[in-house]
């Protein structure tokens, strides 16, 4: 008796034709696939990530420089440079700076301290700290793409 | 001279057959014909000629050749549902217009949309309609969403309908989003700046499990959606053609299919007449053989509105239905019109990628959901969405107690739940925002808690718990789950209301509370 486990025999023209079909839907899936590759970019349009910021001289110790182009503020403290990035690390908004010295998140109030960690708001981690480093002709380097350790610091 | 000319000779007064003159007599018959080649009946003044009127035509065929009386009345489905698909289309039309003089490059972008608010004949005008046409929608589409869950036309045959109208939801909301970058303003440059990121938000998870490295999806939707990563050149043009092509295209294809659907599943919903007790006697006509219309609407299975007993209360769709739908769309357009003449869709000044706006916020259906997003992006903007999203979907497969369609709130128990509902989610809402505006959250409490802490508890999760137990337990007392979902749907309406009003009024530089937009500290 047909059932379950003994179903009835599918006649062969049938199912020559339902593995045709279902073939040409795998196929008709399979170049969609590949089809959505095309969007995904291979080279980001971004300029080089490393900006030059000037001698690195112009930040005395103990100085803190904002370069809003940049978006991130040099620090000099008792270890060095360190470059602080501005970019909010809940959703992308720039932090501006408070006249308490806290970092403040226009968009959705994230709180973040002088050295970056965070304080309230939404924000998930603390403010980038990104790489510095001195290019051949004595400038100061910073690479925007690069994070580094918050303990890092550059000696000049 | 031929013999058979000679002989016709006499009868040269009568027209003859052929030549010139059947060629001008066809000449001046040409209107006629060609009416009578693209309409094959007679006037709409009998029954058959009236449905025929509806039947054999292209743009009139998504109605049915009869519709029930009640189906007519303003209350059976507010019009709703057709005032949303006529913004569609007027958005349609003015979105062409703009994009005559529209260019979608980061350097012109700006400036072409300033030409065509103050240069371009009517192009202000044009561009105020599309803006109040493109919020109206989102409205509606909402409006027509509640209409349909409070009215029970969800269920059976009509879930499968319910989904396709989810996504028309989406998509809609798709269409707003990917619209409002084009301006290339402050406004549109930060909020797609806010949505790009909460398309990377699903990182907060990943990172919070540690792997991110190996599987980023968040910064993968991110490079997908603007091309880079950062909002340029490559993500306008994304966008622009998602706005202009893609999803209006999906939009209009998964209508058909949802207007089809309509009358797929037995037309609009509306509550059946109560079964008399003695039924009454059936007659049995010889009826004549079925025209091929009728024949394949027999072959239908399931409910047709042109089986049993229920076509006694059917009326032609012509002229009633089509005076309806023409009402109601002169209402919209007008309305549109008088809206884009009085109030000025907003410009302000140029993209600046490095000064943010403040507050930077997003349009008013997303500003509800900013709110959430303040406590945590990826639940905000991601998780709490989808789950709604997935709830709403699941509606009708959850409910299915056979029910009365269309009848508002299922009755008076329905009604009873809906307003306590109702009084429950504003009590909630309210309550869980003051408590976090006066005493803030774990962060605030504990900095060093891990993130993944706030991601799973938040106020947008307790909210979301919150509602979920509300409605289990209507589910619980009520021993309806038809009365649990009204519970559930009406709290997240509510919600979502106080949610968008409290982050337009009570949110300010900062994401700060204010009690008025006044009160906000002014540079």
């Amino acid at each position: 008796m047909p059932g379950r486990l003994e179903p009835e025999p599918i006649p062969r023209r049938d199912f020559l034709g339902l593995a045709a079909v279902w073939s040409a839907v795998a196929a008709f899936f399979a170049a969609a696939i590949g089809a959505l590759r095309l969007p995904m970019p291979a080279v980001f349009p971004e300029s080089n990530s490393k900006v030059k910021l000037g001698p690195p001289d112009a930040f005395r110790p103990g100085s803190q420089t904002h370069l809003p182009e940049q978006k991130l503020w040099v620090v000099h403290d008792e270890g060095g440079l360190y470059a602080l990035s501005t970019v909010c690390t809940h959703l992308g908004c720039i932090a501006g700076k408070e006249k308490s010295g806290e970092f403040r998140c226009p968009c959705h109030g994230s709180v973040f301290s002088k050295e970056g960690k965070v304080l309230g708001g939404p924000a998930p981690k603390a403010l980038g700290r990104l790489a510095l480093s001195l290019a051949p002709d004595g400038q100061l380097v910073c690479d925007t793409m690069t994070a580094v350790d918050p303990a890092t610091r550059l000696k000049v | 001279m031929t013999p058979l000319d000679t002989q016709s000779a006499p009868a040269s007064e009568a027209p003859r057959p052929g030549g010139m003159s059947t060629f001008l007599a066809n000449l001046l018959d040409v209107p006629r014909s060609l009416y009578d080649s693209i309409v094959r009946h007679g006037p709409p003044t009998s029954d058959r000629t009236k449905s025929q009127t509806v039947v054999s035509n292209f743009f009139l065929h998504v109605l049915p050749a009869h519709i029930h009386v009640d189906s007519l009345k303003f209350w059976a489905t507010c019009g709703l549902g057709i005032v949303t698909g006529v913004l569609f289309g007027l958005l349609c039309v003015t979105g062409i217009l703009l994009m005559v003089y529209y260019k979608p490059s980061v350097a012109e972008a700006y400036d072409s949309v300033k030409d065509i608010v103050f240069v371009v004949p009517t192009g202000r005008f044009m561009r105020n309609i599309h803006r109040w046409a493109a919020h109206a929608m989102v409205a509606f589409v909402i409006l027509h969403m509640a209409r349909v869950f409070y009215t029970s036309a969800y269920k059976a045959p009509r879930q499968f309908n319910w989904l396709i109208g989810m996504v028309l939801f989406v998509l809609t909301l798709g269409m707003s989003f990917t619209g409002y970058l084009l301006p290339w303003d402050q406004l549109a440059y930060w909020a797609i700046t806010i949505g790009a990121n909460i398309a990377q938000s699903p990182r907060e998870l990943t990172d919070a499990l540690g792997v991110t490295s190996w599987l980023d999806v968040g910064g993968m939707q991110k490079e997908l959606l603007l091309g880079a990563h950062y909002v340029g050149q490559e993500a306008l043009i994304r966008f622009y053609v998602l706005h202009v092509m893609v999803l209006p295209l999906a939009t209009c294809i998964v209508l058909g299919a949802h207007m089809w659907r309509v009358r797929k599943d037995g037309g609009l919903a509306r509550p059946e007449k109560p079964v008399p007790a003695v039924p009454p006697p059936v007659s049995v006509k010889e009826l004549p053989a079925s025209t091929r219309s009728w024949g394949l609407m027999a072959v239908v299975k399931g409910q047709s509105p042109h089986v049993g007993a229920e076509m006694e209360d059917a009326v032609p769709a012509y002229p009633g239905a089509l005076y309806a739908i023409a009402a109601l769309s002169m209402l919209t357009v007008a309305a549109s019109l008088v809206l884009g003449y009085l109030f000025d869709a907003p410009l302000k000044e140029l993209a600046a990628p490095t000064v943010p706006e403040n507050p930077a916020k997003a349009p008013w259906y997303f500003l509800g959901l900013q709110e959430l997003v303040s406590y945590s992006a990826f639940m905000g903007g991601v998780g709490i969405p989808g789950i709604v999203v997935l709830g709403l979907g699941l509606i009708p497969y959850l409910d299915r107690e056979r029910e009365d369609a269309g009848v508002w709130f299922s009755g008076r128990r329905g009604r009873t739940v809906a307003v306590a509902s109702a009084l429950f989610a504003v009590a909630w809402t309210v309550l869980q925002l003051w408590f976090t505006v006066r005493f803030g959250w774990l962060r605030n409490w504990y900095p060093e808690i891990p993130q993944l802490a706030i991601t799973i508890l938040n106020p947008g999760t307790v909210i979301v718990a919150v509602f979920a137990l509300w409605s289990i337990a209507t589910v619980q007392l009520t021993r309806s789950t038809r009365l649990g979902a009204i519970a559930l749907f009406t709290c997240f309406l509510v919600s979502f209301a106080i949610l968008t009003y409290f982050a337009t009024v009570h949110r300010g530089p900062n994401w700060d509370f204010y009690w008025w937009p006044s009160m906000w500290p002014r540079h």
